[in-house]
C-alpha cells in the first residue's frame, strides 16, 4: 500500500478537563492511546501516519497540570506548563536558573509558547530514519539504519548505544537531572515518584520507548528539590543555528562551592546518548577540589572516556569534552 | 540625482495592509462550489518503474471522485518533466493524484492504492555517475552534450584522488571555453591558488507551498495559483495543461515566496487543472511541506577545481575552473555555465577558462534559485580571494577594487569572434569607497582576531554581482474618466513590491501623485501586457522602462489633446499633478478626467482603437480589450541599451567563532551597493537584507542529506534542512546598507535590479569572516556547520571529503 505523509488521519479526540478523567481514558485505551501535550512531537507522528493511535487524549484543558507552586522548600511544576512559562517564572529564574536557561533555548519562541515541560521531557527521539517511518529496531524492526556504513549519523550518539544509536533530544532533561529533580507519575491507580535520572530509558532496557511511562501512565509534575536551589549553574546547548534546532550536545551543571572548594556537583549532558546522561566520573574529578583550569580539563576528559563515535559524529567527542570543561570552568555560555 | 517626484521616495505598497491583516487571498484561500481536494501518491524510491497500479480499493471508497495518472497527461520529451510519471526519478516524485471530497478521504485513498514498482539503478552524487561502471540517474543518459542526451564516463581519471577530495580536471566535459591564454596567465602569476571546491544543493523552500486550485466553466480553465510571474506564467501554464492561452484564466495576486522556483507554470498547475477536468468539479491541490520539499525545486550543487593566478599587486592574471554540476533528474540547469559569467565580471581576470558538465541525479528537480550560479560563484571564490589577499598582504577590500569591473566592463563567454559581451554599467570601486567611509571598514578590520574568552572575531568582505535587468517589453495604461491612471502590470506580485515600484515610473512620467494610480495585476482576465518573467532581478530595470514608455506616450497624447482643444502646439503644454496645462499658465488646461473623456471622443490612437505596430501580440490583445475606456498610454520599450544589466553589492560581515565549540555567531552585516538609481528605498533595504539573510543560510546552515545506500533523503523537515529564520540574523544593531544612487546610463531613471546580487554578498562575506576568525579557516565547501569548524580546530580526521555531496 502506498505511503502518504503530512496528512493527519482521523482519530478519536478526547479533551478531558481533569487528570482523573485523562487517566481513565488512558486506562481504557492503553496501547491505543496517545497523550497530546503541546503537539510539537505528536503532530509530526500523526501527520506522517507513522504512529496511528485510536484515541488521542489532549491534556490542554487540564488547568491543574499548568501550575508552578512552592512545594517542600522547592518548586512543583505542572507537566503542562509551557516552556515559556517555565523560562519566565520568577521563582524558577531566581532559584533554578539552570532550568529557565534550558527552557529558553528550546526550539523557537513560537514553539516555546506552545510546547510544554512535560512534552519536552517525554518527546520521542529525532532520529530521522526512525521518524520517517523506516522499520528500524526502535520501530519494531531488525536493523538500525543510522548505524550502517552509509548512514547519515552526524546527530546521533557517541555513548551508550545499544543497537539503536538515536539520542534524547530534550533540552530541559539534562537541567532537571543536574537539579536532581523528581518526576511525579500518575497511573495504575496511584502516584509514584522517580528521580529525573531514572525517568529516561535507554535501548538496552527498552528499545521502543524513551521513558519509564507505561501505557496508562501520565507525567503530571516535576518537583525541584530545595537542595540545589541557588547553586552555581551552567547550561549550554550546541546547535547549528541560533533557533529551532535540537542540541548536537548540551551540558547542564550545578555546583556548590564552600570556601573555594566544590562541596557538591551534578553534571548532566544530552544529545550524545540515548538518554540524558549524568557524568559521575566528571563530577568525581571536581568534587572536593578547587575550580581550576586543570580540574575543569580533567572533568572534560573524564566525560569522554569510553565514547564510541559513529562515522559522522566524531566532532561530538571534542564538543562534549569542551562543553563539560566549560561547564566546570563556569564560563558565560 | 535628478529631481524626481516619486522615484527614490519611500511609500507604502498597495498590498501591504491586505498582507498584514490577512485579507490577502493566496491560492489556498479560494473556494468553489463542489470543490474537491487532491492528494499526491509519490515515489518511495529514487528511481523506479511502475509495473502496475491497482486503484480498485481506492475507487470503491465513498467520496473518491477521480484519479489522474501519467497516462492522462500530455506527453513531454526527454529530459523534460511530465508532472506525473510511471518512471519516477527521485524520491517524492508524484506518480498519480486522487481527487476526493476532502483531504482525509483523498489521503486514505492514496493509502489504499497498490503500486507495484521495479527499482531501477540510481545516482545521487554526480561523481558516482561519472565513475566507470557507475549507475546513471536516467536510463537514457547521464548528461546533455550539444543538446542531446549522452552517457559520459571518466575512464582515465584518478578516482583515488577524487575519493581523497581532490577534483581531477581531465574528465570529459560538455561545455568548454577560454578567453585569453590561461596557461600563460598562470605561468606569469606570482601566486597561484589551486583548490577543490564544493557548493551544496538546496531547496527553495518558499513559505507558501505551490498550492493551486482549478475549475472549468464553459470550456475555460480558471486557475488560482502561486507564481512569481503572471503574464508569462499564463502561456506556460496553458501549454502544460494542453489548452490555448485564451482558454485559461490565471489568478495569482499574491505569492508567498518563489526565489526562482515559481517563475513559470509548472506541474502544480497542470495536475489540479486536468484532475478537475476529469472529475468535472473544481479541484484544490494543497502542497504539503514535505511535498514542497521534493517538488519545490532546488539549486544545483557544484563540485569543482579552481586555479587563480595573482600578480604581486593583487591583479588576477588567470582563472581556470572545472565544474561538475548536480543537475537533478530533468531539464538543463544552467547554474554551472553562469558561474564563469560572474567570475569573468567580478574579478575581470586577464584570462579565463571554463570547463564543465552537468550530470543527472535522482534528487529533486533543479531550477534557478536567487542568483543561480552567482551565489555559488561568490561563495566558492570569495574566500579564495581573501586567502590570496592575505598571502599578498593586501586589504581584502582593496583586492576587490584592484580587480573590479568598471564602466561597461566585459564579461562572459566569448562569441565566435572571441569577443566578450559587456555590462551597461559598473560602479564597484565607488561602492567600495562608499563602504570604506560609511561603514568604517578599517575599524571593522581592526577587530579581526580580537579575543573575547573563547570567541574570536573575524571580519569578511565579498563582492557579488548578478543580473539586474532586461528590455524590449511593453507598457500599458489608461487614464480614465474617473481621473485615475490604471497601470496594467503583466509581471507578478512576487512579494518584492516591484509590481508597484515599477508602476511609479509611469506616474513619474506624468509627474502625478501616486494616490491617483491604480495598479492592475495578478489576473489574466484583466488584460495584461507583454512582460518579462518576474525573475532574474529583471523587473525593476525592465518595467521602469516599459511603464515610463507608457507614461511618456500618455503624456504626449495629453499634450496633443490639450493643444487641440485649447490651442497652440503640444509642446506648449506640460503634465503634472493630474492635469495637462499650458506652461506658465497652469489654470489653462484639462484634468486627467476631462482629458480621458476627450480621448474617448477622439478615439483612434488616443483611446486605444489604433495601436503601435511594434508592440507584442499579447499587448495588442490586452490594449484592444481596454480600448475606449480612456486615454491609453501604450508603447514598446525602445529605449537605448548598453549591454547586460548587472548590479553589484559588497557585503561586510563580522562573526564570532567559539574555538571550543565551533559555534558561529553573526554579529553584524553591512552592505554597499551599485544598484543604479534607488527606486524605493524600503524595497531596496528589504531586498538587501532578505537576500543577505538567504546568503547567511546558504553559508551556514541550509542543506539536504541523503543516505546514498538507499538514495533516500533523511532531512525532510525544516529543522533538519534549515532554511533561514529571522533569529539567525544579527540583532544587536540594525544591518546597515548604503546605495550610491548612481544611475545606470541605459534606463530612463537609471534603475537596476538587486534581489539576486544581495544573496552572494551575504554568503561570501560570512564565509570570509569565518575564515578570518580562524586565521586560515578555509573549508572550500558550504554549508559551514560547526562540525566542520570544530573538526578543523581540533585537527580531527574529517568524516567526509571536500567533494562529498548531500551530507
Amino acid at each position: 500500500m502506498a505511503v502518504i505523509r503530512d496528512m493527519m488521519p482521523a482519530f478519536q479526540l478526547f479533551q478531558p478537563t481533569t487528570t482523573d478523567e485523562a487517566l481513565g481514558l488512558l486506562d481504557e485505551y492503553r496501547e491505543r492511546a496517545w497523550v497530546l501535550a503541546g503537539g510539537l512531537d505528536s503532530f509530526d507522528w500523526l501527520k506522517d501516519r507513522v504512529k496511528r493511535p485510536a484515541a488521542v487524549v489532549d491534556l490542554g484543558g487540564i488547568e491543574a497540570l499548568r501550575a508552578i507552586r512552592p512545594a517542600a522548600g522547592g518548586l512543583e511544576i505542572g507537566a503542562m506548563t509551557t516552556l515559556r512559562e517555565v523560562g519566565r517564572h520568577a521563582d524558577v529564574r531566581d532559584r533554578y536558573g539552570l532550568l529557565a536557561d534550558a527552557a529558553d533555548l528550546v526550539a523557537s519562541p513560537q514553539i516555546r509558547n506552545q510546547g510544554t515541560l512535560g512534552g519536552n521531557l517525554t518527546q520521542d527521539t529525532r532520529c530521522w530514519y526512525y521518524r520517517d517511518g523506516w522499520n528500524c529496531y526502535r520501530a519494531g524492526g531488525t536493523i538500525c539504519y543510522a548505524d550502517t556504513p552509509t548512514a547519515m549519523n552526524r546527530e546521533h550518539c557517541i555513548i551508550g548505544a545499544s543497537r539503536c544509536v538515536a539520542v534524547n533530544p530534550s533540552d530541559t532533561a539534562p537541567a532537571l537531572v543536574a537539579l536532581d529533580a523528581e518526576m511525579e507519575i500518575q497511573g495504575g491507580g496511584g502516584t509514584r515518584v522517580v528521580a529525573a535520572e531514572d525517568y529516561f530509558v535507554g535501548p538496552d532496557v527498552d528499545i521502543m520507548r524513551m521513558t519509564v511511562l507505561e501505557p496508562g501512565d501520565l507525567l503530571t509534575a516535576v518537583r525541584l528539590p530545595e537542595t540545589w536551589a541557588g547553586a552555581r549553574f551552567y547550561f549550554e546547548k550546541s546547535r547549528d543555528r541560533q533557533v529551532w534546532d535540537f542540541a548536537l550536545a548540551s551540558v547542564a551543571s550545578a555546583v556548590k562551592i564552600v570556601n573555594g572548594t566544590v562541596e557538591d556537583v551534578r553534571i548532566a549532558v544530552n544529545g550524545v546518548a540515548p538518554t540524558p546522561l549524568r557524568l559521575r566520573a566528571s563530577e568525581d574529578a571536581v568534587r572536593g577540589r578547587q575550580l581550576t583550569e586543570e580540574v575543569a580539563a580533567r572533568a572534560g576528559e573524564a566525560a569522554v572516556q569510553g565514547v564510541r563515535p559513529l562515522h559522522h559524529n566524531g566532532f561530538k567527542v571534542a564538543l562534549l569534552r569542551n562543553l563539560v570543561t566549560r561547564a566546570v570552568r563556569g564560563d558565560e555560555a | 540625482m535628478a529631481d524626481y517626484k516619486l522615484i527614490g521616495k519611500p511609500y507604502s505598497i498597495a498590498d501591504l495592509v491586505a498582507k498584514v491583516t490577512g485579507r490577502a487571498k493566496y491560492a489556498e484561500d479560494f473556494r468553489a462550489d463542489g470543490m474537491l481536494f487532491a492528494k499526491l501518491l509519490s515515489s518511495p524510491m529514487p528511481h523506479g518503474r511502475v509495473r502496475s497500479i491497482d486503484t480498485s480499493a481506492a475507487e470503491a471508497m465513498p467520496g473518491v471522485e477521480a484519479i489522474l495518472t501519467a497516462d492522462d497527461l500530455p506527453p513531454v520529451d526527454a529530459p523534460g518533466e511530465a508532472g506525473l510519471t510511471n518512471e519516477p526519478m527521485y524520491e517524492g516524485e508524484p506518480i498519480l493524484a486522487v481527487a476526493a471530497v476532502d483531504e482525509t478521504t483523498a489521503a486514505n485513498a492514496i493509502e489504499a492504492i497498490r503500486v507495484d514498482m521495479e527499482p531501477l539503478p540510481f545516482a545521487v552524487d554526480p561523481l558516482d555517475s561519472l565513475r566507470p561502471g557507475g549507475s546513471n540517474a536516467r536510463l537514457d543518459g547521464n548528461t546533455m552534450v550539444n543538446r542531446e542526451l549522452a552517457n559520459v564516463k571518466w575512464d582515465d581519471v584518478d578516482w583515488a584522488a577524487i575519493d581523497r577530495g581532490e577534483m581531477q580536471t581531465n574528465g570529459e566535459v560538455a561545455e568548454e571555453w577560454e578567453v585569453g591564454d590561461v596557461e600563460a596567465g598562470l605561468a606569469e602569476a606570482d601566486l597561484v591558488i589551486d583548490e577543490t571546491v564544493f557548493h551544496q544543493s538546496m531547496g527553495h523552500q518558499p513559505l507558501e507551498s505551490r498550492t493551486s486550485m482549478a475549475y472549468w466553466q464553459n470550456g475555460k480553465c480558471y486557475l488560482h495559483t502561486s507564481t512569481q510571474s503572471t503574464q508569462r506564467t499564463h502561456g506556460a501554464a496553458a501549454r502544460g495543461i494542453g489548452i490555448a492561452p485564451e482558454d485559461l484564466v490565471l489568478v495569482a495576486e499574491y505569492c508567498g515566496g518563489g526565489f526562482g522556483s515559481k517563475i513559470f507554470g509548472s506541474i502544480q498547475m497542470k495536475i489540479p487543472a486536468l484532475l478537475s477536468q476529469k472529475a468535472g468539479k473544481p479541484v484544490m491541490m494543497r502542497i504539503t511541506r514535505q511535498e514542497e520539499h521534493f517538488i519545490g525545486r532546488a539549486r544545483p550543487g557544484l563540485q569543482g577545481r579552481v586555479k587563480i593566478g595573482f600578480r604581486r599587486d593583487g591583479r588576477i592574471t588567470a582563472m581556470d575552473m572545472f565544474f561538475v554540476q548536480d543537475g537533478g533528474p530533468y531539464g538543463m540547469s544552467g547554474d554551472y555555465v553562469v558561474v564563469p559569467d560572474q567570475s569573468t565580471l567580478m574579478y575581470q581576470p586577464l584570462s579565463h577558462r571554463f570547463r564543465g558538465i552537468s550530470v543527472y541525479t535522482n534528487t529533486p528537480p533543479r531550477s534557478p534559485q536567487r542568483a543561480p550560479g552567482g551565489l555559488q560563484a561568490v561563495s566558492m571564490f570569495s574566500p579564495l580571494m581573501q586567502k590570496a589577499a592575505k598571502e599578498l598582504g593586501i586589504d581584502p577590500l582593496e583586492m576587490i577594487r584592484i580587480n573590479a569591473p568598471a564602466g561597461q566592463a566585459k564579461l562572459g563567454r566569448p562569441d565566435e569572434n572571441g569577443e566578450q559581451g559587456n555590462v551597461s554599467s559598473a560602479f564597484v570601486v565607488e561602492a567600495a569607497d562608499l563602504a570604506e567611509q560609511t561603514f568604517d571598514w578599517q575599524a571593522m578590520r581592526a577587530r579581526s582576531g580580537q579575543r573575547n574568552g573563547t570567541r574570536v572575531t573575524g571580519v569578511g568582505v565579498a563582492l557579488s554581482s548578478f543580473n539586474a535587468g532586461a528590455w524590449g517589453m511593453d507598457g500599458l495604461l489608461t487614464i480614465r474618466p474617473d481621473g485615475k491612471v490604471y497601470i496594467q502590470q503583466g509581471i507578478g506580485n512576487l512579494g518584492t513590491g516591484s509590481v508597484f515600484d515599477t508602476g511609479r515610473a509611469a506616474m513619474e512620467a506624468l509627474k502625478t501623485d501616486w494616490d491617483q494610480a491604480e495598479v492592475i495585476w495578478g489576473d489574466t482576465s484583466k488584460h495584461l501586457p507583454w512582460s518579462i518573467v518576474q525573475a532574474g532581478s529583471n523587473t525593476i530595470h525592465t518595467h521602469t522602462r516599459t511603464n515610463y514608455a507608457a507614461g511618456e506616450d500618455a503624456r504626449r497624447k495629453l499634450q496633443e489633446i490639450a493643444a487641440g482643444d485649447l490651442g497652440g502646439s503640444p509642446d506648449d503644454y506640460d503634465v503634472a499633478d493630474g492635469r495637462v496645462f499650458r506652461r506658465g499658465a497652469r489654470s489653462s488646461g484639462l484634468s486627467f478626467a476631462q482629458a480621458a473623456r476627450r480621448a474617448i471622443e477622439l478615439g483612434g490612437r488616443f483611446d486605444g482603437h489604433e495601436l503601435p505596430e511594434d508592440i507584442n501580440a499579447v499587448t495588442t490583445g490586452a490594449a484592444t480589450a481596454l480600448a475606449g475606456l480612456g486615454l491609453m498610454g501604450v508603447a514598446r520599450d525602445n529605449y537605448p541599451t548598453g549591454g547586460r544589466v548587472i548590479s553589484h553589492a559588497i557585503g561586510f560581515a563580522e562573526v564570532e567563532v567559539d574555538v571550543e565549540t565551533g559555534a558561529v555567531v553573526l554579529k553584524d552585516y553591512r552592505v554597499s551597493t551599485d544598484v543604479g538609481t534607488v527606486i524605493n528605498p524600503r524595497g531596496l533595504a528589504a531586498q538587501l537584507h532578505g537576500g543577505g539573510i538567504q546568503g547567511f543560510s546558504a553559508a551556514l546552515a541550509q542543506k539536504w542529506v541523503y543516505d546514498r545506500r538507499w538514495g533516500l533523503q533523511v532531512s525532510k523537515r525544516f529543522y533538519t534542512n534549515r532554511p533561514p529564520t529571522i533569529l539567525d540574523v544579527p540583532h544587536e544593531q540594525p544591518m546597515a546598507w548604503a546605495a550610491q544612487d548612481k544611475p545606470d546610463p541605459f534606463n530612463p531613471m537609471g534603475a537596476k535590479g538587486v534581489g539576486e546580487t544581495a544573496e552572494g554578498a551575504g554568503s561570501g562575506a560570512v564565509l570570509c569572516a569565518i575564515a578570518d576568525a580562524l586565521g586560515d579557516g578555509y573549508f572550500n565547501r558550504t554549508p559551514l556547520q560547526l562540525d566542520l569548524i570544530l573538526t578543523k580546530i581540533e585537527q580531527l580526521p574529517p568524516a567526509f571529503s571536500t567533494l562529498t555531496a548531500h551530507v
